[in-house]
């Protein structure tokens, strides 16, 4: 029969066409890990990079980066839930919550390279501070916003009704539901969810070009003192990350080993993506083991 | 006197301490500053992006229409006939590799989801599902660097050219929003009521013929909507294209030619003009194309959720 021809046809390109995406996740992870695996010296990951010579590191940027996203969860993930509180419980359908809508579906589909532009204009020459830490955590704070408040909103939304209702049955006020008992019972499914979009943070460079900067001070690694101009913990002065140093050493690189610093430096920023999925995907098998008390 | 309180509601409130009823007004200030923030963050970026995209046309007297038809974009700096911004070359560069990426990750993206629910809906979503997550969460530059190191090679090497092309761009991007066409089409092709299929397959149709006859037709805006996002996601990616498409300033005539878009424009040359010139204005009249754009990809995916039967 001819229509069983083509189901079998079809059939045979739905997945083949399965078959492409998975062998193209495969063939990029595989090839990022296999260059990129011998360059992974407890020295390349620790050392200063040079501008000039063979043989940097890239200590200063893996500081960079993971500082960056401390400081930016600190910012965004308070306003995300604030804002995810907000939309689950306290907005009223109506005109100015479906305008509140909009308002995070317009940021979340900016590029960020807009994102990073609009940072550059206020954060940067506004106030003056030039290119700082700060200045892109906040980029990415806007950048991450959308996203946080989604995931705080969806995982507040999902806590049983019934738990809510017994506590306001209580006599307990809102607010201390709120915090009592939506909050920690939605905790697990936002933890999760911060853990996925820091993966997203830890990889954007777009946004931060123009707002954290192409450069790295000669840092002190001796010197805490968060105000201190050599300080790694001073949040006013340039830092690039690594995502950035992979674009910049591609793009505009005088060094002779491009190819060696950039691929170890991919598999690195490759290797914290999946940590990052990973452990996301581990708390949350877990929460749902808890939850639903199988074993 | 027992008059005074009405309801129970107001009588419990008035007897309950007045602390609690604090800390409920604080809370409920402190969510609503988050919310008024989002709000302020959008209109803000709307206005600073407008103003300053604006200048370049009101305050620097460029001509609106020539700098979107213009094909010449020429700082004026190496004499010749002084400086013009004609940023059509970049306007064309990123919607042809918009829609070629998005004809190369369509179909595939459909397929893949296809696959997940239609035909092996038990493994296939065990392993194809956390594929899409893992692609998804693979940063741009890294894209960008594989480009730039394997597939630039291949292009010149295979195919023909110097590489750096339109072609390399719409590969990279393709394989970019591919995730995004995937879970999204995924979404929808789930969310379509059993009896659709049971109703098909008792009519004595094959698989295909369901599919095709029934399930793509009835999900079909949920498509369009997977396309238009992963659409979306492309148009405004910078640095992987940057890294393969080749950032010249002329009109490409091939997909073997170099070519530049928006983003990569605005990516060479913001960190080199002087804030407040000319250049630099006219680089802000080009994002705010970008913040127009995203604003239409919006209002296209509100229009395709309004047509949607099955939510």
């Amino acid at each position: 029969m001819n229509s069983r021809v083509a189901n079998k046809i079809a059939t045979g390109v739905f997945t083949a066409i399965a078959a492409i995406i998975i062998f193209v996740l495969v063939g990029l992870l595989s090839y990022i890990l296999y260059r990129g695996f011998g360059k992974l010296t407890l020295d390349f990951l620790t050392s200063p990079s040079s501008d000039f010579q063979a043989g940097g590191g890239i200590g200063n940027q893996l500081f960079n980066s993971f500082y960056i996203l401390l400081i930016t969860m600190m910012i965004a993930v308070p306003l995300g839930l604030g804002g995810g509180i907000y939309m689950a419980e306290y907005a009223k359908p109506g005109k100015i919550t479906d305008f509140i809508r909009s308002c995070i579906e317009v940021l979340a589909s900016l590029p960020s390279i807009v994102i990073g532009m609009f940072g550059m204009l206020i954060f940067v020459n506004l106030t003056g501070w030039g290119y700082t830490i700060f200045s892109g955590a906040l980029a990415l704070t806007i950048f991450n916003l959308p996203v946080l408040v989604r995931v705080c909103e969806d995982a507040i939304r999902s806590v049983p009704r019934d738990q809510k209702e017994a506590s306001l049955a209580l006599g307990i006020t809102h607010w201390h539901t709120i915090k009592t008992v939506l909050i920690p019972s939605a905790f697990p499914t936002i933890l999760t969810g911060v853990i996925l979009a820091s993966g997203r943070v830890f990889g954007e460079a777009a946004a931060l070009l123009f707002t954290a900067g192409l450069t790295t001070p000669r840092l002190d690694f001796s010197n805490w003192n968060p105000f201190d101009e050599t300080s790694p913990l001073n949040i006013f002065r340039p830092a690039e990350t690594l995502a950035v140093h992979i674009w910049k050493v591609n793009t505009q690189g005088l060094i002779p080993d491009v190819q060696e610093v950039a691929d170890g430096s991919s598999a690195v920023l490759i290797l914290s993506v999946l940590l990052f999925n990973l452990l996301a995907r581990w708390i949350g098998s877990l929460v749902h083991k808890k939850l639903t008390a199988a074993k | 006197m027992a008059k005074e309180f009405s309801t129970a509601s107001e009588r419990l409130l008035k007897k309950s301490n007045r602390a609690a009823l604090k800390m409920e007004m604080r809370g409920k200030s402190i969510v609503l500053i988050s919310a008024i923030l989002i709000i302020a963050a959008t209109i803000s970026i709307t206005i600073f992006l407008g103003t300053k995209g604006l200048q370049s046309f009101l305050v620097n007297g460029i001509n609106a229409v020539e700098f979107l038809t213009g094909t010449v974009w020429d700082m004026g700096k190496d004499g010749g006939n002084g400086p013009s911004y004609g940023a059509l070359p970049f306007i064309f560069g990123s919607f042809a590799v918009t829609f070629l990426s998005a004809l190369i990750a369509a179909p595939l993206g459909i397929g893949g989801a296809i696959f997940m629910t239609e035909i092996a809906p038990s493994w296939g979503r065990k392993i194809l599902q956390p594929v899409i997550e893992l692609l998804v969460g693979i940063p741009s530059v890294v894209y960008g660097f594989i480009g730039l190191t394997v597939l630039v090679p291949f292009v010149r090497n295979h195919v023909g050219g110097q590489g750096f092309s339109l072609l390399s761009g719409m590969i990279v991007l393709s394989v970019m929003i591919l995730p995004t066409v995937t879970s999204i089409a995924t979404d929808t092709l789930r969310s379509l009521p059993g009896g659709l299929r049971e109703s098909s397959y008792a009519l004595g149709a094959t698989r295909w013929q369901t599919i095709y006859r029934v399930l793509v037709p009835a999900a079909l805006p949920g498509l369009l909507t997977a396309i238009v996002l992963g659409m979306a996601r492309a148009f405004g990616e910078a640095l992987a294209v940057q890294m393969v498409i080749g950032n010249t300033k002329e009109l490409p005539s091939s997909l073997l030619d170099s070519a530049g878009t928006l983003t990569t424009i605005i990516t060479l040359n913001m960190g080199h003009t002087t804030y407040g010139s000319v250049e630099n204005n006219a680089l802000w009249s080009l994002a705010l194309i970008l913040l127009i754009m995203s604003f239409i990809f919006i209002l296209i995916i509100r229009y395709l959720s309004s047509r949607r039967q099955y939510r």
